[in-house]
């Protein structure tokens, strides 16, 4: 039987683990816009392609966010006050982009539109680059004290580790974002993104495999749980060459759900590798935040268990159908907002 | 300047822009709901029309709302990291339900009612804004329950050096959160009404759709008065509350130094040296602190001095007498723009009542349309007394302010990232008037057809099976 501080752990690896995989693509899509669109009108197809989705994707990291204050607050507290200036990147990033795309199709203006289109890009790319470069600093160690407070220079946040991890979550992100491109277009700008897709393969499987191999030799995360990760390894192998097997077989469904478990089980790698620490102390391991000392007290982690099991079949069943409703492709017939 | 005084500003600015937005958002949801309402029950296309022009701000302001409602759900750890360790177990909880709760539920239908139009039945349709409408006012009550706990903390034990919960319900029924959870959304529905009034009375003056303009009008009217008339009656209970248990808060509203005596006169204006703990020039109406504080004409009030020697008794030495002049101006003006809702909303009545909105005077409308101000006004003003008021405190009687910030960020970084920050919410500001003003001009009958789709939805490239 899992404690209740286990649980929490779990809830809120699945939460972030949502997030990536949700908002990993509508972040690639976001940056598609430069990549992948030849002019205005695919602009505004990709744009209306995650246009009902995108808000309610990036509430899995407010969520994510709250069940952390709630459950373990220290962990929290750590975090956010010891990656202040990478969390100010982040929140102008996507403060930009959220608003971008409300507004860019509000004027006919090319500067107008072209500086929204800056946003939007810039805005897809630096979270999950800042995100990944947090949680691969969770595994990697941080200079947190005896009091729990973390004291982090420029190059204890940034450095060659950090920075793969960072580049590989975009490029998977960008990859996932261009599968789920092939399932909501049509004609040419689907061949492209199924095209480009396939291409990018390559750059992301080089990522991908310097990730794990400095994963290996510079965390103890193998040392830790060598098995299971090796199993998450060897999933993650198998989901990303069926995912080229299934790009080339234009089973765009599959391929999608496909670079999404490797997204997935990335993200769950990193969880995985942590637990039960949450922030691994390089200056001494008994330093490191736990799912114990950065705990809530078992009154408040059961209350929140409460909840939380009975409300998110809810949110999860009207998200879905959210995705149900708008299952349709989007194509230029339609009268395009953004 | 000090990494306390930095970071103050940082979380008053960010909080202060956003609460620009939150209560707009609460209203026009509401006001739409109403409208779409209408729409589908009547079938009358005119309430369509109304629902998506107002939809078209209310997107606008919706979209800068959830922004910056991220940096809110990230600031506590970031600046105040000290609070947030020292609180998380009792304060973190309404903040994750809200974000399970209501904002699962705000993003999620406002997509589908975006683009739904022509995707789902006008029942659905209308559900979804509902289901808007309830995302933003459970959010409310969630970040509520939290503020109302640094009010007055309930439902918690001291353990291990922290506050932990012991008692949930008492958290969501602590009495702060009863008399400020209904101010506060009634001022958000009269946010939402007076911005519909107001911009209506301007196209009724420019004679442009005015039969559009004065129905709107009309029916946010009607939302404006009762809820304005509301926001003060709530506000009348909130302030007894505040005599119960934030009594300090209550005295620096009023510039009370000393004790008021039996019965208390309430101070209209004054002026207060706060060095010399003294006011002069002061314009007094008698009995009305008293009816204020107890809803009767006796009863005394304690002054600032008499509350600071209780306190340094109760908390050790240490000045626990908040910004003097910010509290009692604070005040002074919510309760002027809430005064001036009130009689410009009655006046609406009466007129319609006569049946004289068809030729309104161009005073009064023009009265209405600078009267879209007066909410924004006095919502802030509100928070800048409720907030500044309860200094030197984060956590009433449990932590200071000096105590929560966060130790290991520089002055620097908070310095970068409140000039940053700062300089985004201008850029925000100033695009959003300009695009407010554009659909404005632009009215009701010429609108973009934007997000919506009208034609063609289900063509046969729409149906490929991603999964076959």
């Amino acid at each position: 039987m899992l404690s209740l501080n286990e649980l929490w752990f779990v809830l809120i690896a699945v939460l972030f683990i949502g997030f990536f995989f949700l908002e990993g693509f509508d972040f690639g899509v976001g940056m598609e816009t430069q990549i992948l669109a030849k002019n205005d009108t695919e602009r505004r197809l990709l744009i209306n392609s995650i246009g009902p989705f995108w808000d309610a994707n990036e509430v899995w990291l407010l969520t994510g966010a709250g069940a952390m204050f709630a459950a373990f607050p220290n962990w929290y507290a750590t975090l956010f006050s010891g990656f202040y200036i990478p969390f100010v990147f982040a929140l102008l990033a996507l403060i930009a982009r959220g608003v971008a795309f409300e507004f860019r199709g509000k004027r006919d203006s090319q500067v107008w539109k072209k500086t929204w289109d800056v946003c939007i890009f810039f805005g897809s790319f630096l979270p999950p680059f800042l995100l990944a470069v947090v949680f691969a600093s969770f595994i990697k160690g941080l200079p947190i004290d005896g009091d729990m407070q973390m004291y982090a220079g420029f190059f204890d946040i940034v450095n060659p580790y950090t920075v793969v991890a960072g580049l590989t979550v975009v490029m998977l992100c960008l990859v996932h974002g261009l599968m789920f491109t092939t399932l909501r277009t049509v004609g040419d700008l689907q061949v492209r993104a199924r095209k480009l897709g396939r291409t990018l393969l390559i750059p992301l499987a080089a990522l991908l495999t310097a990730f794990v191999v400095m994963t290996y030799f510079m965390t103890d995360i193998f040392e830790q749980r060598g098995a299971l990760l090796m199993i998450l390894v060897v999933a993650g192998v198998a989901a990303f060459v069926l995912s080229g097997y299934f790009m080339s077989k234009q089973k765009d469904g599959w391929a999608f759900g496909m670079t999404g478990a490797v997204m997935a089980l990335s993200v769950l790698s990193v969880f995985v590798g942590l637990f039960p620490r949450v922030m691994i102390s390089s200056i001494d391991e008994a330093f490191s935040l736990t799912i114990t000392n950065a705990a809530s007290g078992q009154y408040s982690l059961k209350v929140m268990t409460i909840v939380a099991l009975t409300l998110l079949p809810f949110v999860l069943g009207y998200q879905i159908w959210s995705y149900f409703i708008f299952h349709k492709r989007v194509h230029e017939k339609e009268h395009l907002e953004y | 300047m000090d990494i306390v005084m930095l970071s103050r500003i940082q979380f008053a600015s960010t909080t202060i822009f956003h609460y620009f937005f939150v209560p707009v958002s609460i209203g026009l949801a509401l006001m739409i709901a109403i409208m779409e309402t209408m729409y589908v029950r009547k079938g009358n296309e005119e309430y369509k029309r109304m629902a998506q022009f107002w939809g078209k701000l209310f997107l606008i302001n919706f979209a800068v709302g959830v922004v910056t409602g991220i940096l809110q759900e990230f600031q506590f750890g970031m600046n105040w990291s000290d609070y947030s360790r020292f609180v998380g177990d009792v304060f973190g909880a309404p903040l994750a339900i809200e974000a399970l709760l209501a904002f699962f539920l705000e993003s999620t239908f406002i997509g589908i009612w975006i683009f739904g139009w022509d995707k789902v039945s006008k029942k659905i349709h209308l559900l979804s804004i509902w289901m808007v409408a309830l995302g933003t006012t459970l959010s409310a009550f969630w970040i509520l329950t939290a503020n109302s706990f640094m009010q007055h903390p309930v439902g918690f034990e001291i353990n291990n050096g922290r506050a932990e919960m012991n008692d949930f319900l008492a958290l969501i029924t602590n009495g702060q959160l009863l008399v400020e959870l209904p101010h506060t959304l009634l001022a958000a529905y009269a946010t939402g009404a007076f911005l519909v009034t107001g911009i209506s009375a301007y196209k009724m003056l420019k004679k442009q759709d005015v039969p559009f303009f004065r129905r709107s009008f009309e029916i946010a009217a009607i939302v404006g008065i009762v809820s304005s008339v509301g926001v003060a009656v709530a506000g009348h209970a909130q302030a007894q509350y505040l005599v119960e248990t934030q009594p300090m808060k209550m005295a620096a509203s009023e510039g009370l130094w000393e004790d008021s005596g039996d019965p208390a006169a309430w101070t209209v204006s004054a002026f207060i040296d706060p060095v010399n703990k003294v006011n002069s020039g002061e314009i007094k109406i008698p009995y009305m602190l008293s009816f204020l504080s107890y809803s009767k004409f006796s009863g005394d009030v304690k002054g600032m001095n008499t509350l600071q020697a209780e306190y340094e008794e109760a908390y050790g030495p240490g000045n626990y007498i908040p910004p003097v002049r910010t509290t009692f101006w604070s005040f002074r003006i919510m309760v002027a723009a809430g005064s001036l809702m009130v009689v410009f909303g009655l006046y609406a009545m009466y007129l319609m009542w006569r049946k004289k909105m068809e030729r309104p005077n161009t005073w009064f409308l023009r009265f209405m349309f600078w009267g879209l101000l007066l909410p924004p006004i006095a919502n802030t003003a509100g928070w800048i007394m409720t907030e500044i008021g309860r200094q030197p405190w984060t956590v009433f009687g449990l932590m200071t302010t000096e105590d929560s910030v966060s130790p290991n960020v520089s002055a620097g970084s908070v310095l970068f990232s409140v000039i940053t920050f700062n300089a985004i919410y201008a850029i925000l500001g100033i695009v959003l008037v300009g695009l407010f003003i554009k659909v404005i001009k632009k009215g009701p009958y010429n609108m973009d057809n934007d997000h919506g789709v009208d034609h063609d939805p289900y063509s046969k490239e729409g149906t490929t099976h991603a999964f076959s």
